[in-house]
């Protein structure tokens, strides 16, 4: 995956501007609800989250899951499971999700590092497929309804999320923990290795570092994190359906990680915020949304694969001549 | 459970009289067929190009579309199509090679599954604009239409015909790169393609043709299957990811093995639906899961 890597002089000049971006970015977040509709804000949030819980995978890791939904869907499914049907408090319920999510991965992580490169997009698309038909037969999850109105509650028994202002910050607070799980872990003595197994498999082998167990963690915790982006939106949003765990929506965070820019911290949160934004207009237009994800997929993998922030970085931070791929 | 009672008035196998047996073991090889042709046409163009062709299951809708307008629009029946719908949806593979995957081979092979994703989920937004998601019926050509009494059950002429056509297919595919001279090219660039083109044989060329022939193969499937199945944008993604299961657990080093898991997995499924109806979706992605515990490799597989 040598491709989807930064050179290490841009990587410390990009650092710097990550950093500037984010101070930005939290503070726009921040007074955001005032001027945008707060529901669109938190899809978005929600996304940029999964987007970045794929990224630790894909980006730092060099594994394509072509099937995360599973883990973004099945976690809706239990926390809306949890609170709707067995009345838990919603932060109660958000754990389960969470949990569910990461044994989901756990189970489809250990088939899917039996193989490599090409063979674990398959693999995991086809097990995130049989994901799909079990929640389209098993009875607790509603079938084609799926799991309708449910309640947001109050967080810890005090702060009521029906309140439109509350839940927008509790949203963001999860959403910032998650961000900065992602950033810890990539920064950490185990996300070297991640990148190092990314760059050379073989020799990360050959330095005795038993690569399934590293891989298989960074799949668990990948995991873990799109459900908490799901289990977030299945609140927000007071439903889960079958619509989460399609392969359209494994997709669809494939695509938002890479128009935003794989391996970068900031990437898939604009990705995400671009393509929630580009489905919210189309919505009101008779244009098909499929038609406008797949075209933008061709041309980002024919024109920027290093997508929107890999571009920027590439022009105004990298060293000249090292714009290769 | 039962075995072989007989109770008189019809046969019965593990409790399940032989006619609902033998029509499900039916659906199953017919089913089978598609995987076979589809998971034939992904190996032969992944051995060469290194691309795993997301957009096969669209060609297959296209292949089935363009026999469907074919006849709507023009008048042009069954067994024109069988030929037609091929080239184009080849040409249209050809065109593809040329402009887009051609610049795609130098980099991680991760880019080509995206960048035929995206033209599949373009295919398949653009028919269901026009098309909507419902199916449109394509009728069993005349001379095909009825169906044969075989004495222990009754096969319907055409599905005894895509049966035939599907082997005829993968044999022939099979006698391509196996027995000709251009199937040797093919052979060789798969092993080590800046050798041959060494020896002055076009390599470029071939992988074009190689990607138009997997094309044209996933749109005469299409065509096949118009009669069986309905003619549905949708057709072609519900079919490609329990294709993807057939080649994980064949395994893409064999054209054979690609052939043999597909007709294999389908009749799995076709058993399934007798025994356990409810599993029948889950079969093909079960038989995964415990290949790749057993034989990571795939059944057929010589890579790791």
């Amino acid at each position: 995956m040598a491709e989807l890597t930064l050179r290490e002089t841009r990587a410390k000049n990009s650092a710097r501007l990550e950093w500037a971006l984010v101070g930005l970015g939290i503070l726009a977040l921040l007074v955001a609800p005032f001027f945008v509709y707060p529901i669109f804000l938190m899809k978005m949030l929600c996304f940029a989250l999964f987007a970045c819980a794929f990224n630790l995978l894909l980006g730092y890791t060099g594994l394509l899951s072509f099937g995360h939904a599973t883990f973004f869907g099945g976690a809706a499914y239990f926390t809306a499971y949890a609170v709707k049907v067995l009345g838990w408090p919603p932060e109660a319920g958000i754990l389960l999700g969470v949990l569910g999510a990461a044994l989901l991965g756990l189970v489809i992580g250990f088939f899917a590092i039996r193989r490599q490169g090409i063979y674990f997009a398959m693999i995991t698309l086809a097990l995130s497929q049989m994901f799909f038909f079990f929640c389209v037969q098993a009875p607790f999850t509603g079938g084609e309804d799926g799991i309708q109105g449910v309640p947001r509650g109050r967080l810890f028994g005090m702060l009521d999320l029906n309140v439109s202002v509350n839940i927008y910050y509790f949203v963001l607070a999860v959403f910032l923990i998650g961000v900065f799980a992602i950033w810890r872990i990539i920064n950490s003595p185990f996300g070297m290795i991640l990148r190092s197994i990314r760059e050379n498999e073989g020799r990360a082998i050959s330095l005795g570092y038993s690569v399934a167990n590293y891989k298989l963690a960074a799949f668990v915790m990948s995991a873990t994190l799109a459900g908490l982006a799901g289990a977030l939106k299945a609140i927000v949003f007071q439903f889960a359906t079958l619509t989460e765990v399609t392969w359209q929506m494994s997709g669809e965070v494939i695509l938002m990680t890479l128009l935003g820019g794989i391996g970068t911290m900031v990437g898939p949160i604009i990705g995400a915020s671009l393509v929630v934004g580009l489905e919210n207009t189309l919505a009101t237009s008779s244009f098909p949304v499929t038609i406008a994800t797949g075209l933008t997929f061709m041309v980002c993998v024919l024109v920027f694969r290093r997508g929107i922030v890999g571009e920027v970085y590439a022009r105004f931070l990298g060293p000249k001549g090292d714009a290769k791929d | 459970m039962k075995c072989w009672v007989y109770d008189g008035a019809m046969t019965m196998i593990f409790g399940i009289p032989v006619q609902a047996f033998l029509g499900q073991l039916l659906v199953g090889l017919i089913n089978g067929s598609f995987y076979a042709m589809l998971s034939l046409g992904l190996a032969v163009i992944f051995g060469l190009l290194r691309v795993i062709n997301f957009a096969h299951g669209a060609l297959y809708m296209l292949g089935a579309f363009i026999g469907y307008l074919l006849l709507t629009r023009f008048g042009i029946g069954y067994w024109p199509a069988l030929i037609l719908s091929p080239l184009i949806v080849g040409g249209f593979g050809v065109v593809v090679e040329r402009l887009a995957l051609s610049r795609l081979y130098d980099i991680d092979p991760l880019y080509g599954l995206l960048f035929t994703f995206g033209l599949a989920l373009v295919l398949e937004g653009v028919f269901r604009y026009y098309y909507g998601v419902s199916g449109s019926p394509y009728s069993v050509p005349p001379l095909l239409s009825g169906g044969t009494n075989l004495g222990f059950m009754f096969l319907p002429n055409y599905r005894g015909w895509v049966v035939v056509a599907s082997m005829i297919v993968c044999f022939g595919t099979w006698a391509l790169i196996e027995k000709t001279r251009l199937g040797s090219y093919l052979r060789a660039a798969t092993e080590n393609p800046g050798l041959v083109q060494a020896f002055g044989v076009n390599v470029p060329l071939l992988l074009t043709l190689t990607y138009g022939l997997g094309a044209a193969l996933a749109g005469l499937a299409g065509v096949l299957a118009a009669p069986i199945y309905q003619v549905s944008p949708l057709m072609g993604s519900d079919l490609i990811i329990v294709v993807f299961a057939v080649v994980v657990v064949g395994g893409m080093g064999s054209i054979l093995g690609a052939i043999v898991t597909g007709y294999m997995l389908g009749l799995a499924e076709g058993l399934t639906k007798v025994f356990y109806p409810e599993a029948s979706n889950l079969v093909v992605f079960v038989i995964m899961a415990i290949v790749l515990l057993v034989r990571p490799a795939g059944l057929f597989g010589r890579d790791a």
